[in-house]
């Protein structure tokens, strides 16, 4: 199991674009990827969940990677949210 | 002639013939099944020519409104893949053996639910997002393919509230404004409007359907919100010279858009909107504003009865930083006096409001009414980029009683774990003479000044600005207040703080080089005038 915690420096947050992708990227491995954010935790290809935590500008999330092929997701995941969040 | 109101989400106008929107409105109603198999089957095929549809649909807007907007239909592509949305629609359809058209309803109903009760005007609009994926999914499963009703003229659509798809959907060529009865200026549809350029007026209200019907008349304003019915010529003719000048300012538009604030020799400076009302967000973002540099709270009192609770000033001023996403957001408190009446504030008559019990003066004496704002900025504060400034002031002890309430408004919230932002910015109207001439020592206290020209202009010069006798000894370029204007920039910067100017002088463009070699950091202007004032910085040279 691989986690780490990220703090949203997009202005807007998880918002329907964010999460839209976020989504889609998710999907790509076969890890189960769970986001958490004051212990609600929702899996990370549920778009409209994802878009229900209500993620926002300066919140710190908790992203926890378990499965086969992990490290690669942790990696990306890792990327995505610098990258775009 | 009969003249409707709205809200305008996009300034333009139109005139022509009304069109009042068909949809081709599926009834649920709730059947009991015994072949669930099959209704799950039904639910498949639908959601497979629902995704074909919006992958069309993703294609126009695409080329019509430019990737950003067009990822609105990719996600709802992928909202129809949602695992949960699907898994409540089947558990629907198997537990109670209903028809899948009904469970899709439900489905839709409750996941609507979730993001209307979620406290952020954004996602609550999405609610309207998973609405509009479901009733596809349902008129996919009614097995008629929707048609075009065939007419060539171009028209002004009526419609009760349009979903994001069915705005795009329209042919854009036959489409001359929209006016909806209902609808939030935060929707995907009004943004649609925005960036086809489309004059959209929404929230007219029940009265528009009743009132009109297809092949009437109409003129549309989208700068005022009015919608006219049946228009008699004064009317047409306002509205065509509106025409006119929109078409001078689309082309502006088109150049400047998404430039710079930056002159010749690369000075950069911030061009921000003033605005009085929540519903002129939408003119600030079309017309690329960087930020609001003045907003006048006093509409929320002159709109009210009764003095506005912190509750309601805190969903307007939370509403203001959310639609502006992290963009600079001045608020100015409460400046009201004898010349801007409100009757339950119970002021005296005075003999000389301009110089009599207003604005700051008002609120040090009240601070009960001074507080409930504060509280209300400060807990907004944490949903965005907000700056607070306090307007009037005159000397130091005036300024070290204000920053002593905002210290005591920030402990209460802090004892009561409400959240906040630390970064909240602090400043001061320079608009006394009092203000720019001890501004060395009002800019340690302070984050930023900004210049409101037009008292700063009425109290240096003593003319009264009501009264239009005076203006030829009213000079708003006198010497006296572009070094009062200096003053104030000087001690600004040198006491880490920035200045900007946000009355009537920011906008005057034989002004602009002139503050730009003061230093001024930032222009706050009528939204409308944000890009002409982006053109003359552009074409600035301060190193000649």
């Amino acid at each position: 199991m691989k986690t780490f915690n990220y703090t949203i420096r997009d202005e807007v947050g998880i918002h329907a674009r964010p999460a839209g992708m976020l989504a889609k990227e998710a999907k790509g491995f076969k890890s189960e990827i769970l986001i958490e954010k004051n212990g609600k935790s929702v899996n990370a290809t549920k778009l409209m969940m994802l878009m229900g935590l209500g993620v926002k500008c300066g919140d710190t999330v908790t992203v926890t990677v378990n499965g086969e092929d992990e490290d690669a997701a942790a990696k990306a995941m890792e990327e995505f949210f610098t990258a775009n969040l | 002639m009969l003249k409707l109101n709205g809200k305008g989400v996009y300034g333009a106008v139109a005139t022509g013939k009304i069109s009042v929107f068909k949809r081709q409105e599926a009834q649920v109603r709730r059947i009991h099944v015994e072949d669930t198999a099959a209704e799950l089957f039904r639910v498949d095929a639908a959601k497979k020519k629902a995704s074909e549809q919006l992958s069309a649909i993703y294609e126009k807007a695409l080329k019509e409104v430019g990737e950003t907007n067009a990822q609105i239909f990719e996600i709802h592509m992928m909202m129809i893949e949602d695992e949960d949305y699907n898994e409540s629609i089947q558990s629907i359809i198997e537990n109670q053996s209903v028809n899948a058209e009904y469970a899709v309803a439900v489905t839709s109903d409750n996941f609507a639910e979730m993001f209307s009760s979620m406290d952020d005007a954004y996602m609550q609009a999405r609610a309207a997002d998973v609405k509009d994926i479901s009733n596809r999914i349902i008129a996919c499963m009614a097995e008629n393919g929707g048609s075009d009703n065939g007419s060539d003229d171009k028209v002004i659509i009526c419609a009760d509230d349009l979903a994001p798809s069915e705005t795009v959907s329209l042919d854009k060529e036959k489409v001359l404004a929209f006016v909806t009865a209902h609808g939030s200026s935060n929707s995907h549809t009004a943004i649609l409007a925005r960036n086809m350029n489309i004059p959209a007026i929404i929230g007219v209200g029940d009265e528009l359907l009743e009132k009109i019907k297809d092949g009437d008349m109409a003129a549309v304003d989208g700068y005022t919100g009015e919608v006219f019915i049946d228009p008699d010529e004064k009317t047409l003719a306002e509205i065509t010279a509106k025409q006119k000048s929109d078409l001078e300012k689309k082309e502006l538009l088109k150049s400047l858009k998404g430039k710079e604030n930056i002159t010749l020799d690369g000075t950069k400076v911030n061009i921000f909107a003033n605005i009085g009302s929540v519903d002129n967000i939408g003119a600030v973002l079309v017309n690329d504003a960087g930020g609001i540099g003045l907003f006048r709270s006093e509409f929320l009192y002159l709109e009210n009865s009764d003095y506005p609770t912190e509750e309601q000033q805190f969903q307007a001023y939370k509403k203001v930083l959310e639609s502006m996403a992290g963009k600079k957001v001045i608020i100015r408190t409460l400046d009201i006096g004898a010349d801007k009446q409100v009757d339950y504030f119970s002021l005296d008559k005075e003999e000389n409001p301009a110089l009599g019990f207003r604005a700051i003066r008002i609120c040090l004496t009240r601070p009960d009414i001074f507080k409930t704002q504060l509280r209300a900025l400060f807990r907004a504060s944490a949903f965005g980029n907000l700056g607070i400034m306090f307007p009037m002031i005159t000397s130091v002890s005036e300024l070290e009683k204000i920053l002593a309430i905002c210290d005591e408004v920030k402990a209460e919230l802090k004892e009561s774990n409400i959240e906040y932002s630390e970064k909240t910015e602090i400043g001061i109207m320079i608009e006394t003479p009092a203000a720019a001439i001890i501004s060395d020592r009002l800019a340690p206290m302070v984050d930023f000044f900004s210049v409101g020209t037009n008292d700063l202009t009425q109290y240096t010069l003593a003319c009264d600005r009501q009264n239009p006798k005076l203006e030829e000894f009213c000079d708003t370029h006198h010497e006296a207040i572009l070094r009062l204007i200096e003053m104030s920039a000087k001690n600004a910067h040198a006491n880490g703080a920035w200045i900007g100017i946000c009355g009537e002088l920011a906008a005057d463009t034989t002004l602009t080089e002139t503050f730009l070699r003061m230093g001024i950091d930032e222009l706050s202007v009528s939204p409308s005038y944000v890009l002409k004032l982006r053109d003359t910085v552009r074409n600035i040279n301060l190193s000649k």
